[in-house]
């Protein structure tokens, strides 16, 4: 099982999503963004930072590299993509989800231990977790509001194409509390929270457990493991 | 331009400051952007026809921002 994370220019959690990776289970492949094949990796992660210093509107360069004309055709044709902060923005700009993904409503970055709700575990990226579970994710943006037109609106809630939602609080002002969406096909997920800091117990959110212990995300990474070892 | 009814929070911290700054018959300040396409020689027709394509796919993003307007300036 071999999962591929592509680094863009500004990419920041390229490495922490490898260390993902292997935690889970399944063997990192470097992606670069200059190149165009995808070394016959089983999934690929568009991990966070700010590619190309996020000039023009975050991810929307990136989203025009040579490796996404690959990840848009592999995609489409069912490879499990994730998409991390950055990576969820890339996914928007490359047309693979919709809406788009503005400044936080109080215009300030934030970073706290996020709590979320799972809405929809058919997807190759949440089939470990269960409906309605909550889960602890470290959020960290500038441009994490989510927005879409009302008929979009309509259909990712009619279609059940939204992944997550935030809990407890809303942090940046996104429509309907969204935190992550899926694609119809259930092989593309973008999220805003960072599930590839959540994987090792002393690295990850505090839990009411212990301090750092929270490895909500690690389930992510073995979500498409489990999809691919039964595809 | 950001859409009209889309919340515009530089625009909004702007506009703040502007009323501290007691200018109080501003009521809001909406902030855009202005991109250049410099040509080796004069643009055609056809080149901006293409600018504007390139405009409305490219440099703006439907969902969020408005094009206002792709013209050729010497």
């Amino acid at each position: 099982m071999r999962i591929g994370v592509v680094t863009f220019p500004g990419t920041l959690d390229d490495r922490d999503a490898k260390r993902a990776v292997r935690l889970a289970g399944a063997e990192p492949v470097s992606l670069w963004h200059a190149d165009t094949s995808l070394q016959n990796v089983d999934a690929v992660v568009l991990p966070g930072g700010f590619s190309f210093g996020d000039y023009l509107r975050c991810g929307a360069i990136a989203a025009q590299a040579p490796i996404m004309k690959t990840i848009i055709d592999a995609a489409n044709g069912g490879l499990p993509v994730l998409g991390i902060c950055n990576g969820f923005q890339v996914l928007v700009e490359a047309h693979l989800l919709p809406g788009g993904l503005t400044r936080n409503e109080h215009q300030h970055f934030i970073c706290r231990d996020q709590k979320l709700i799972v809405e929809n575990v058919d997807t190759a990226w949440t089939n470990q977790f269960s409906i309605g579970q909550e889960i602890t994710i470290p959020l960290k943006n500038g441009e994490g509001g989510y927005i879409a037109d009302e008929e979009t609106l309509k259909r990712l809630e009619g279609d059940g194409l939204i992944a997550f939602r935030y809990s407890d609080v809303n942090p940046n002002g996104s429509v309907n509390n969204i935190a992550g969406l899926r694609n119809e096909r259930g092989n593309v997920v973008g999220l805003m929270p960072h599930p590839e800091h959540a994987v090792e117990p002393g690295f990850g959110p505090d839990t009411p457990l212990a301090m750092r212990s929270g490895v909500d995300g690690l389930q992510f990474f073995k979500s498409v493991i489990n999809q691919v070892v039964n595809a | 331009m950001p859409k009209a009814d889309l919340l515009d929070p530089a625009g909004k911290a702007v506009a703040n400051a502007l009323q501290r700054k007691g200018n109080k018959e501003i009521a809001n300040v909406r902030i855009g952007k202005r991109i250049e396409l410099h040509y080796e020689t004069a643009p055609s027709e056809a080149d901006l026809e293409a600018a504007k394509q390139i405009a409305a796919d490219f440099l703006s993003n439907g969902i969020i921002e408005d094009v206002v307007s792709v013209t050729v300036e010497n």
